[in-house]
């Protein structure tokens, strides 16, 4: 059964193209994917986010029930701030990669896992409460919530405009806002690496808030080659429980890995720690003509096999054909070249760090 | 949506071929680049390539996806247009002109019997 945000009817209204993103049914694209690009990274765009799940949870075991699923440091959050997280298994595999906000009355913390994840992870926070025996209440709150994200380097400014409230947050910080007279939550993150905000918006006032935002009306698309740009994993692609089992050392993103608390997975990820991970997610940047995709293999020069590509386009922004890749770790290195096999074609490529662009 | 439906012949996969003065030209229709999208990247036969009809015989990618292109009727690659591989968005902005794939040499002028007319073709798409 395919689920329909809010604000459906709008996108289709405007001729969206639709397409079956986890379960959702969600715009591609609206115009075309090199303007909505170009709009968020030169001036400011809107996206429909409300395919991402929002979890609550409240009680005074909220905040070590969420120190338990994610890997970060939930007790370093004050009210009103936000971190980036990953929840992984037993053995350390990312099942997500979520943002976790402490809620400003600093009682409720809310989580966002991917589209059609929402599910699976309300389970897994029950199934943490039980084991732990924590005294929390979890509510899957996807369909009580609109989530849209307006991005680019005039979002703070368009945002002020429909808001009359001074665009004055950090990166990573929340607060409540009355957003063209809705009660929102509006927090300084995003997928795009540019400026601007996500908004919580109640489900019934969804339309209201996309309307007050006059910018170009972005689609998956778009949010697709920004995050790539970016070097921004994408959930079920760039890592996945089944399809791509990886680390968060592996996917890049060990940062967010606290050792020193206590989340399913510790143990396994101190071993990958103190080991290192035998292969690495890396940016790859075509030499050659060509456009690396997914599932396409890495190689040396000699053909042996070292990788293969998780992502891929042809940026927008630099004109260049990038991707993701995992490979090997002795050819992780930056600028080591090696071989992407396009339709069977062997391609030079570059190995890089991201972000592709900086920002 | 209305679509630039030219009188050519047509294959249902959106490739067309103009065989008007003497040498025949390929190239993908109106409706095609605007199902792909922002085109991006084009890879190309070489001259003295034979192609038979049905045959894989070109890729145009898009930023969002990868299409192949096939030969609606056989023959010898006389021409292809290089102009695309540092400009392949003459695919979007001119797809019966600029954009165009390949000429080709007919091997066996009745296949273009079994194709599509415009009329046929512009059928073809609404149902």
């Amino acid at each position: 059964m395919t689920r329909r945000t809010p604000l459906y009817q709008r996108h289709a209204d405007r001729d969206a193209e639709f397409t079956d993103f986890g379960g959702w049914e969600m715009p591609v694209s609206f115009d075309s994917i090199r303007t909505e690009h170009g709009a968020v990274r030169q001036s400011a765009g809107k996206f429909d986010v409300s395919h991402m799940g929002q979890i609550e949870v409240t009680g005074p075991d909220a905040g070590r029930l969420l120190q338990r699923l994610t890997t970060n440091d939930v007790t370093a959050l004050d009210p009103g701030e936000a971190q980036y997280a990953a929840i992984t298994d037993e053995e350390g595999i990312m099942l997500e990669d979520t943002v976790v906000y402490r809620l400003p009355d600093g009682e409720t913390y809310l989580f966002v896992p991917n589209a059609g994840n929402d599910g699976a992870m309300a389970e897994r926070c029950q199934w943490i409460r039980a084991e732990f025996d924590l005294d929390a209440e979890i509510d899957n709150a996807t369909t009580d919530w609109a989530m849209i994200a307006l991005q680019g380097p005039d979002a703070p400014e368009r945002f002020a405009e429909a808001t009359d409230v001074r665009y004055a947050l950090d990166r990573f910080e929340i607060e409540r806002t009355d957003v063209a007279g809705v009660d929102c939550l509006v927090a300084a993150t995003g997928y795009t690496g540019e400026d601007g905000v996500e908004l919580l918006v109640p489900a019934d006032d969804a339309s209201t808030v996309w309307d007050a935002f006059d910018v170009q009306p972005c689609g998956l698309g778009a949010r697709d080659t920004l995050r790539l740009e970016m070097g921004f994993l994408l959930s079920g692609q760039d890592f996945d429980p089944e399809e791509e089992p990886r680390t968060p050392y592996e996917a890049g993103i060990g940062f967010v890995v606290k050792l020193d608390t206590e989340f399913v997975g510790r143990d396994a990820l101190e071993g990958v720690a103190t080991e290192g991970p035998a292969s690495k997610l890396r940016g790859v940047q075509l030499i050659d003509r060509g456009v690396p995709r997914h599932g396409q293999t890495v190689t040396t020069a000699d053909g042996e096999a070292i990788g293969h590509v998780t992502s891929g386009t042809m940026s927008p922004t630099l004109g260049e054909p990038i991707g993701l890749a995992y490979v090997d770790i002795e050819y992780a290195d930056p600028e080591t070249v090696v071989r992407v096999l396009v339709r069977g074609e062997p391609k030079k490529a570059r190995i890089r760090t991201t972000p592709f662009l900086d920002r | 949506m209305s679509y630039d439906i030219p009188e050519l012949l047509y294959l249902d996969s959106h490739e067309w071929i103009d065989t008007t003065d003497g040498t025949a030209r390929i190239g993908i229709s109106d409706v095609a680049q605007d199902e792909l999208g922002d085109v991006v990247f084009v890879e190309l036969p070489s001259t003295g390539d034979e192609l038979s009809a049905g045959d894989d015989f070109a890729v145009v990618e898009s930023i969002k996806a990868v299409s192949d292109v096939y030969a609606p009727v056989s023959g010898e690659v006389t021409a292809v247009n290089e102009t695309l591989l540092d400009r392949p968005e003459l695919l979007n902005d001119d797809p019966y002109g600029d954009g165009w794939l390949v000429e080709i040499e007919l091997a066996d002028p009745e296949e273009l019997e079994a194709l599509l007319s415009a009329e046929e073709y512009e059928a073809s798409i609404e149902t």
